[in-house]
């Protein structure tokens, strides 16, 4: 990975990774974990769009196709988007606020491995009887008929991925809490590291929803509970309930630090403050206020009566002016800017008018009554990935680009990054553009095969045709950032001219990010900086020790336990000694880890002095 | 509002983006093409907020191609030009603020409007000011099939539903196993049918005869995407005709061929178990009265011969992947099955098909006879009704009770 | 430096809240529970849409014995206050003492959880009221076993301090360890006040 990986053994990198919980070597594990699922979430997608390339194919089966569209949607979501962002706030939000490291580098550690096994879990389903066929949002009584283990590995598999979900989040509040740098007052704060804590806090309140609505799941298909077994007088849809007041929420968790990755370039590039910065941060609390109270916008078509569909419609409608109030934000941080066209900058401007069709797909669907036609078809299937795709997609990689150098400290090469960009955009726009007309002219979602003489054929054909060109560009991405880790050039700390704390230190960072903390002076300190002062941070504390946490094993070990038990609680019998195993490593590890005293270490003064520079890029 | 809808629809931006907009789908699928009350209102709705939408859309598009074009650094600006560092700029934000809102506001009105006349199940008034009879259609979907029972009228079919035209008919739906969803897009939007809580409601209202496709919009196992179904709406005579037809009809009628004959025996041992002809409430398989009029085999299959053969024996294993009749215990041979599709073919109680949806004949009809008289006994027994309320009113008023009986029973 | 932290001499006021460490621990566990509130609030909204849902099982007033109920509560409820003195004697750095209130918070928490099993196994045994019984009965053994674990793992938690830190006092180290323990109990006791109105008091009036 970097210089001093590439010296050591290769054993001895692995034992680092396996152990670290240096926020910034966790990050790169999760770009790893997130971005291989992603390509495993692309190639379900390959699969799906073949399969509607022509009416009535026969290219994969139908209960196979099922499958492919639930695990698409399940990975992508989880697997892929949340770890992506991760893989970026952990890389950035630290060094964002002028912090060591984050609060808590232990649970850190354990968030991405329990994140890990989860993903592993869920795709061990291929393998093991098939995977899940209920569609991401798992539906009950469907997923309670569902036969096979296929559901189960969903429901467990989600659960332990939930878990290191909720820890990162909560770990990411108390560090932008507690562990801002003097100076870096709440309204000093980058876009970035705000929607960071507002998506942490969502997590936080939205998650624990999810994990009930699992456990029911769980109970009901393994061990006979009656939740959602109308016979016994369960209720399915408890189930449409938890999943979306978890479900709604998350969207708003995948999009906010997207939000705040084009908060950060724009004005980068733009060489401008951000405009309205305190209506931005207003706006983006609105809306994480906001999307706690919508959740049954996704259930128009239950029954739930016309009075709560009207509540829940204008609420929905609510949402789109702190959006609308962001997005002039952007166009107005641009104006009178002298912008350069970088390769993140070309994706955030992609973001914005494709985001902005997705927000008016968005408000149209919000409309209870014309969503009675909307609903469940194709016309929703291209609204949420305007929004996703459009949105944190387009964010991901515009903020894997711009920090890359940060992660890595080489430069992806620029050509190819608009190479992709343009391939990606355009393909984009094929698949789903069309995909808003075919769900008005009747194309319901999930739709294994469509027939001939519908009227659907034309634009299912362009739809598969954007797929391709999509998979092309990502390819160019993936070998751009390969032929980058071989050949790269090493880069300054700050290679954007860009106007935040982080590029104030080296890149890549050395492991304790700051010799010294700096003193913050205000909104974009660095900027400031260069504009006023010397161009360097001025240091808030003279240079002293610094406490470093040790590394562990126990996060790999506490989380395999977990993977472990999945398996004996799901096939039961004799497999019970599983269970017996895995929850025999995960308490054991707890008890481990609080009979030993873990006091971290000091780096010490006369150490630090002799490292070459004063800490900055210089 | 409708004053104000309509002045709207004025514009003539506007009528081009219908224009374009119907140019989308077939006619008998395509919610762009509305033919029914329901998605005629839903249509408007999607026009205004569409129109809404460019307009913000234009906006944002046209300040995004300006700040793209005029601020744009070239190659021959200065590279250390630094650009006035605006902090904001309260006008501005207040602007951006309240034109949204307004917009939101104009768009929620209609939407909370429509969203509660869409939920109205109350009957019809007729040009006198009387309330007229409802015709309620229990509606419940199966994997992967609908049935269908006509309140009261004593028929019973799957498939492919028939309505009169002009008026509303009203359905009242569950689902015996998982959650699926009905919906006819040119009709009318869709509504979850859910095997637990509460029975949904919803009304069709087609203004033209034809045959409607409508599909399942919620996932429900592998076949899914095979869960079609038609909405026959015939003019009102026809459907009154329909009715009368299909009442009668017990499952005993002998057809006219000796092959059929037999098969209508092999029918009766091997597959009335599951399967009825007639009112019969059996709900185990599709009701097959008048399957000899369907359009397609298990909803989207060609209807032939050869067709139901294959799905006799297969028992519809690649036909309609997972559905329930694999598990049905017969064996029959192919000759065998030959004459039980024989048989089946001749089901056609009925000379009211979906070719008299498509033929451009009309027959009004107030559908009286399908309210009978008998009725007026129960509103003696209420005593509660006074003159000016009809026999008819009565009768709808039964309907909803029974309506709400099953929802409590829920 | 890091020697410091385990010294016991001289402790500040708050020595749970005297490190950024114990600092961060003390506010992540305040967040950790706000999301534990939203876990229960849902297992709770799941009780209520199905405490009628008994089918042909038991209903909640035929089973629902307040007696006892009630007699957890007031054990529960002196468990929370036992482990207040325990925390006003760690403020005051005596560990001896401190050891002692947190012995009988753990005893009551025990005895809680006797009861708890004494309970379940008088509605399986007296009632034919499993788990497996009705809509309802799952949502019961869920919600009230949900607690029911977490007093359980509280006991652990309480016990591992202790036997732990048995043989040293009080330090920067573990005060905010034992603080946050008895944050998570009085916690588990809020729920169980919830518990008792919403599943017993409810359950037998209304």
């Amino acid at each position: 990975m970097s210089t001093t990986a590439r010296k050591a053994g290769f054993g001895s990198v692995l034992w680092d990774y396996l152990t670290t919980v240096d926020h910034k070597k966790i990050a790169i594990l999760y770009l790893i974990g997130g971005f291989f699922f992603f390509i495993l979430g692309g190639l379900e997608a390959m699969l799906i769009r073949i399969q509607l390339i022509v009416p009535d194919n026969d290219f994969l089966s139908a209960q196979f196709y099922n499958e492919v569209l639930t695990m698409h949607g399940t990975t992508m979501i989880f697997l892929a988007a949340m770890p992506l962002l991760f893989a970026l706030m952990n890389i950035a939000v630290p060094l964002q606020i002028g912090a060591r490291d984050v609060a808590f580098p232990f649970v850190n550690s354990l968030g991405f491995w329990l994140f890990f096994f989860g993903g592993v879990m869920l795709n061990v389903s291929w393998f093991v009887t098939g995977a899940p066929d209920a569609g991401w949002t798992s539906y009950a009584p469907l997923s309670i008929f569902s036969e096979g283990h296929g559901v189960d590995f969903y429901s467990i598999g989600l659960q332990i991925a939930g878990f290191g979900t909720l820890m990162a989040g909560i770990n990411f509040i108390v560090t932008i809490v507690n562990m801002r740098a003097p100076g870096m007052t709440y309204m000093r704060m980058p876009l970035f590291t705000w929607t960071t804590l507002i998506a942490s806090v969502l997590i936080l309140f939205a998650f624990p929803a999810l994990t009930v609505g699992l456990f029911q799941l769980t109970f009901d298909r393994l061990f006979g509970a009656n939740f959602f077994n109308p016979e016994l007088g369960g209720n399915a849809i408890i189930w449409e309930h938890l999943f979306w007041i978890f479900g709604h929420p998350e969207v708003y968790i995948l999009i906010l630090p997207a939000f705040g990755v084009f908060s950060e370039v724009i004005p980068t590039f733009a060489k401008k403050r951000l405009f309205g910065y305190s209506s931005m941060v207003f706006a983006t609390v609105l809306i994480a206020f906001f999307g706690f109270m919508v959740w049954a916008h996704h259930m128009f078509t239950v029954g739930l009566g016309p009075i709560a569909n009207s509540i829940f419609a204008v609420a929905t409608m609510a949402i789109a002016v702190p959006t609308g109030i962001k997005i002039f934000n952007w166009l107005f941080t641009l104006w009178g800017g002298s912008i350069r066209l970088t390769s993140p900058m070309v994706f955030a401007l992609g973001f914005i008018p494709t985001f902005t069709i997705g927000g008016m797909t968005g408000v149209m669907l919000a409309s209870a009554a014309a969503d009675y036609q909307y609903h469940d078809s194709y016309f929703v299937v291209a609204h949420f990935h305007y929004v996703i795709v459009g949105g944190t997609v387009l964010g991901i990689f515009a903020g894997l680009i711009y920090w890359w150098p940060k992660m890595f400290g080489t430069l992806l090469n620029e050509k190819l990054n608009h190479w992709f960009f343009w391939l990606f955009f355009i393909g984009f726009h094929l698949t789903f553009f069309f995909q808003h007309f075919l769900g008005l002219m009747g194309m319901p979602r999930r739709y294994w095969v469509f027939g001939e003489g519908q009227g659907l054929d034309t634009f299912n054909f362009i739809s598969t045709i954007g797929a391709f060109l999509m998979a092309v560009g990502t390819i160019v991405f993936v070998y751009n950032m390969v032929m980058t880790q071989v050949k790269g050039k090493k880069v300054s700390g700050d290679p954007w001219d860009a106007r935040t704390l982080e590029w104030a230190i080296p890149s890549p960072p050395p492991f304790y990010n700051f010799k010294q903390l700096p003193l913050v002076r205000g909104l974009d300190p660095l900027w400031i900086e260069k504009t006023e002062g010397n161009g360097k941070m001025q240091p808030a504390e003279p240079l002293g020790d610094i406490h470093m946490p040790n590394n562990s094993f126990v996060p790999f070990v506490m989380s395999l336990g977990l993977f472990i038990a999945g398996f004996g609680v799901m096939f039961q019998g004799s497999y019970w000694f599983l269970a017996a195993i895995g929850f025999g490593l995960f308490f054991g590890s707890m008890i481990y880890r609080s009979f030993k005293d873990d006091l971290g270490y000091h780096i010490h003064k006369e150490d630090l002095e002799d490292e070459k520079g004063d800490g900055s890029n210089g | 509002m409708k004053g104000w809808m309509s002045k709207l629809k004025a514009i003539s931006a506007l009528i081009v983006l219908s224009l374009v907009l119907s140019g989308c789908g077939e006619p008998f699928l395509s919610a762009l093409q509305p033919k029914g009350e329901g998605s005629e209102m839903i249509f408007d709705l999607m026009i205004l907020s569409i129109v809404i939408m460019l307009f913000v859309f234009v906006v944002v598009m046209v300040i995004y191609t300006f700040v793209i074009i005029k601020y744009r650094r070239k190659k021959d600006d200065d590279p250390n030009f630094i650009p006035k560092q605006t902090e904001g700029n309260h006008a501005l934000e207040t602007l951006w603020t309240v034109i949204p809102i307004i917009l939101l506001i104009i768009l929620a009105v209609p939407t909370i409007q429509y969203t509660f006349a869409l939920a109205d199940t109350s009957p019809e008034v007729n040009e006198e000011g009387e309330e007229e009879d409802s015709l309620w259609i229990n509606v419940t979907g199966a994997q992967y099939w609908w049935h269908f029972e006509y309140e009261g009228l004593e028929v019973s079919t799957s498939q492919e539903l028939y309505i009169p035209t002009d008026r509303k008919v009203y359905l009242s739906m569950t689902s015996q196993d998982v959650i699926h969803s009905f919906w006819v897009p040119t009709i009318a939007g869709k509504m979850d049918v859910n095997p637990t809580g509460n029975t949904n409601e919803m009304t069709l209202l087609a203004k033209e005869e034809d045959v409607y496709w409508g599909k399942c919009a919620e996932l429900c196992g592998p076949s899914h995407s095979l869960m079609d179904f038609k909405v026959v709406a015939v003019s009102p005579g026809e459907f009154e005709q329909w009715v009368q037809d299909m009442q009668g009809v017990t499952g005993e009628e002998v057809p006219e061929s000796a092959t059929a004959q037999e098969g209508q025996q092999l029918f009766a041992d091997n597959c009335m178990t599951c399967h009825a002809i007639g009112a019969d409430p059996n709900k185990m398989g599709p009701n097959l009265t008048n399957f000899g009029d369907r359009t397609k085999l298990a909803g989207v299959e060609d209807y032939n011969k050869k067709n139901i053969v294959e799905w006799i024996q297969t028992k519809g294993k690649d036909m309609k992947p997972g559905n329930l009749m694999t598990s049905a215990p017969y064996e029959l041979s192919d000759e065998e099955a030959s004459k039980i599709a024989e048989y089946l073919m001749t089901l056609s109680p009925s000379d009211i098909t979906t070719e008299n949806a498509e033929d451009g004949v009309y027959k009004d009809s107030d559908l009286s006879s399908l309210f009978p008289e008998e009725e007026e006994e129960t509103e003696e027994e209420n005593g509660e009704n006074t003159e000016e309320q009809g026999n008819e009113e009565n009768t709808e008023q039964t309907n909803e009770e029974n309506n709400e009986e099953q929802t409590d029973d829920q | 430096m890091a020697d410091d932290m385990l010294k016991s001499e001289n402790l500040p006021q708050n020595p749970e809240r005297a490190t950024l460490e114990g600092r961060n621990k003390f506010m992540g566990f305040w967040f950790f529970l706000g999301g534990e509130t939203v876990l229960f609030a849902s297992l709770f909204g799941t009780y209520l849409a199905l405490k009628n849902s008994n089918a042909q099982g038991p209903s909640a007033e035929e089973i629902f014995g307040l007696e006892l109920v009630f007699i957890m509560t007031i054990v529960l409820l002196t468990s929370s206050l036992t482990s207040v003195y325990a925390m006003y004697h760690m403020k005051n750095n005596d560990f001896k003492k401190m050891q002692l209130w947190i012995g009988i918070t753990v005893l009551l928490g025990l005895i809680f959880l006797g009861f708890e099993i004494y309970e379940f196994y008088h509605y399986v045994h007296g009632y034919e009221f499993g788990y497996t019984t009705s809509a309802f009965s799952s949502a019961f053994y869920t919600l009230v076993g949900f607690h029911g674990a977490h007093v359980a793992f509280g006991l652990g938690w309480f016990l591992s301090l202790m036997i732990r830190n048995s043989k040293r006092g009080i330090n920067l180290y573990n005060a905010p360890k034992f603080y946050i323990a008895s944050l998570y109990w009085h916690f588990i006791d809020v729920v169980w006040v919830f518990i008792f109105t919403v599943v017993y008091l409810m359950g037998k009036v209304g």
